[in-house]
């Protein structure tokens, strides 16, 4: 006797429409996007609109200066994904392999770091970001987009990732390395970080996403619209008594679009970071 | 080219243990020497300290008369071959045989040269284009060899290179080890755990245990006059079978059996015997030594015999086609001229017989 079989996983007829009450947000803002303002207030909601109101795009975009937010948000996110990758590794790589004095009570105080949530240490990074400012460089200081930067230059969760990571690139590699005549620099930006692609771009992955769409901190730091970022720019569509909603969604839209491509491009590296490591960013 | 030397080096860990104690060891140059012994014996440890990989606690390594104890591994200009060849999964085998030249600022058409000259020596001039995860076993020991051969280095240091090859393929690589060496005659110093390869490769042996060594010479003095119990139970296969014995005025006597006189003083001592020098008698004659046999292996050429001294595990080699039955009562002829004597308490070698009838 044949037994039947479905042509995929049981599980399927589970997950599938699961993952699509996920996607109801996200579809709920493409629709009021391009809805009117009173189609978007009405209850019960309009779930498609009578006809699709694409200005709404435009006018958001000319609401406020939208082109200076994503200047903004794209220079605090490269500066941040560069310096992550750079010093995290550089970190990571010493953590993971050189001995030095004390190298384990500091790694464990890095891993306390993470278990302090963000809340907790707002204030003391204020007053040090603050600090900086005005004895530094101003540039790094309240309410410029370089105090969005300064304190994200480097996470303990990346040094602990890619620690994780370099760990398992065989030892031997590096001693052939070193006979061949290598420094240890040399040894981990030529045979380790090589070898260490899959981690590097999780890491690049997860601080692009972290970094573009905060919200909190920009929130707290930044006063001046020069200095905006898009998550703060998109508070401009929410007054105190009334929001515009077609307009704040066909913002939230296009403030998605550059995240939106950066996961279709690394959706496997964000799987394999939360596979990897247990934890999410 | 040139010679290595240890002097007094020592590597002891924090937590007590100590790997290596007071290593002293010359390989001449253009040597080709093999540190063997069993895993912990310190043998992986003197070459990776010999590399730079791994700092002594105390002594001194010299490479061609330069004292190089303060010297990082690249700057001791010698070459490594790994257990598990530790190739750069991303380079491709050309740039894996140019690497180490490339960190020394060699002139690309040299690299070149050098590469090609190489991968031809060792028959993998083909496999230029390939990375390593293209590679079968052998080819990547190759890889592995020719990634030291390239550099034209002081020494090489070889770190159990045959250990991941299937045996077939082992001795043949063995072969051309030999013959790679007559070609190219660098310093080399070759640790393994293998006995058999340390006899059919080595110029010398160096065999070692707990850190220390046993005992240093070519093959023929380290298997035909063993220093002592520990090297004779390690090289030969089967090693070499150990008895307790007896010296009582002048007579040794091995389980209760009388066998002939020997120049040793009185008191206990430990007999040792080749199984290939072990002869087979019927039990009960005169100066045998009573044995009772466990089983028997057949191996085509001539089987082996283990059987029973008492308590005493003895292995005879004996012609094809003997067979025995588990159980039966044998007598084991000692030829005086192929026995041993090794102190019964530091297992250190007495007289040796072969030298007293010279």
């Amino acid at each position: 006797m044949t037994r039947w079989r479905l042509p995929f996983s049981p599980w399927h007829l589970v997950l599938i429409p699961l993952s699509f009450l996920l996607l109801v947000p996200l579809l709920w803002m493409l629709i009021t996007s391009l809805q009117t303002e009173g189609e978007a207030n009405r209850f019960p909601p309009v779930l498609w609109p009578a006809s699709p109101r694409w200005e709404n795009y435009t006018e958001a975009w000319a609401a406020a200066p939208f082109g200076h937010f994503f200047l903004n948000s794209f220079t605090v996110t490269a500066v941040v994904l560069v310096s992550n990758l750079v010093v995290c590794s550089v970190a990571g790589y010493a953590f993971a392999r050189i001995r030095f004095l004390g190298r384990g009570a500091l790694f464990v105080t890095l891993m306390a770091t993470l278990m302090v949530p963000f809340q907790v240490t707002m204030i003391p990074v204020f007053l040090i970001v603050k600090w900086f400012g005005d004895n530094v460089w101003d540039v790094l200081g309240i309410d410029h987009i370089g105090a969005l930067m300064l304190p994200n230059l480097a996470t303990a969760f990346g040094i602990f990732f890619l620690r994780q990571f370099f760990q398992t690139v065989p030892v031997e590699l590096e001693e052939a390395a070193r006979v061949d005549g290598t420094s240890r620099l040399g040894v981990l930006f030529k045979i380790v970080l090589p070898l260490s692609l899959p981690a590097m771009s999780t890491l690049a992955a997860l601080t692009v996403l972290t970094s573009w769409n905060d919200f909190l901190w920009p929130l707290i730091v930044i006063t001046s619209q020069e200095q905006m970022t898009i998550p703060l720019g998109l508070s401009y569509f929410q007054g105190a008594h009334h929001v515009q909603w077609p307009l704040l969604m066909a913002a939230n839209v296009m403030s998605l679009l550059p995240m939106l491509l950066v996961f279709i491009g690394a959706q496997r590296y964000f799987v394999q970071s939360v596979a990897s490591t247990g934890l999410k960013g | 080219m040139a010679e290595i030397e240890f002097r007094d080096v020592t590597r002891s860990y924090p937590g007590g243990v100590t790997a290596l104690k007071g290593l002293n060891l010359t390989v001449a140059d253009g040597e080709f020497l093999i540190l063997v012994g069993p895993s912990g014996c310190g043998k992986s440890t003197a070459l990776r300290l010999l590399a730079g990989l791994d700092k002594p606690s105390s002594g001194e390594i010299r490479i061609g008369g330069t004292v190089v104890n303060d010297l990082g591994p690249g700057q001791r200009d010698i070459a490594m071959v790994f257990q598990n060849y530790a190739l750069y999964p991303h380079m491709t085998v050309y740039r894996n045989l140019a690497y180490g030249l490339k960190q020394r600022k060699t002139p690309r058409a040299e690299i070149d040269r050098r590469v090609r000259e190489t991968a031809e020596l060792l028959e993998i001039g083909g496999l230029l284009d390939r990375k390593p995860g293209q590679l079968s076993g052998g080819q990547r020991q190759r890889v592995a060899m020719g990634r030291a051969l390239v550099r034209e280095p002081q020494a090489f240091l070889l770190d159990e290179p045959l250990s991941n090859l299937d045996a077939k393929l082992r001795n043949q690589v063995r072969g051309d080890l030999k013959r790679l060496h007559r070609e190219v005659p660098v310093t080399s110093l070759y640790v393994t755990h293998d006995q058999v390869e340390a006899m059919t490769l080595g110029d010398r042996l160096c065999v070692m245990a707990g850190g220390e060594v046993q005992q240093i010479g070519t093959t023929d003095e380290v298997y035909n006059h063993p220093a002592n119990t520990f090297v004779a139970a390690f090289m030969g296969s089967p090693p070499m079978n150990l008895m307790p014995g007896e010296v009582r005025s002048g007579v040794l006597q091995v389980a209760g059996a009388e066998l002939s006189t020997v120049p040793c003083p009185d008191g206990p001592v430990t007999v040792g015997a080749r199984p290939e020098h072990l002869e087979v008698r019927s039990a009960g004659g005169d100066g045998v030594v009573p044995a009772r046999v466990d089983f028997v292996e057949p191996l085509g050429s001539h089987v082996l015999i283990t059987a029973d001294v008492d308590a005493t595990r003895v292995v005879v080699q004996a012609p094809a086609g003997t067979g025995y039955a588990p159980g039966t009562a044998i007598g084991l002829a000692l030829p005086p001229e192929h026995t041993y004597f090794f102190d019964a308490e530091t297992g250190e070698a007495q007289l040796h017989r072969e030298r007293l009838t010279l």
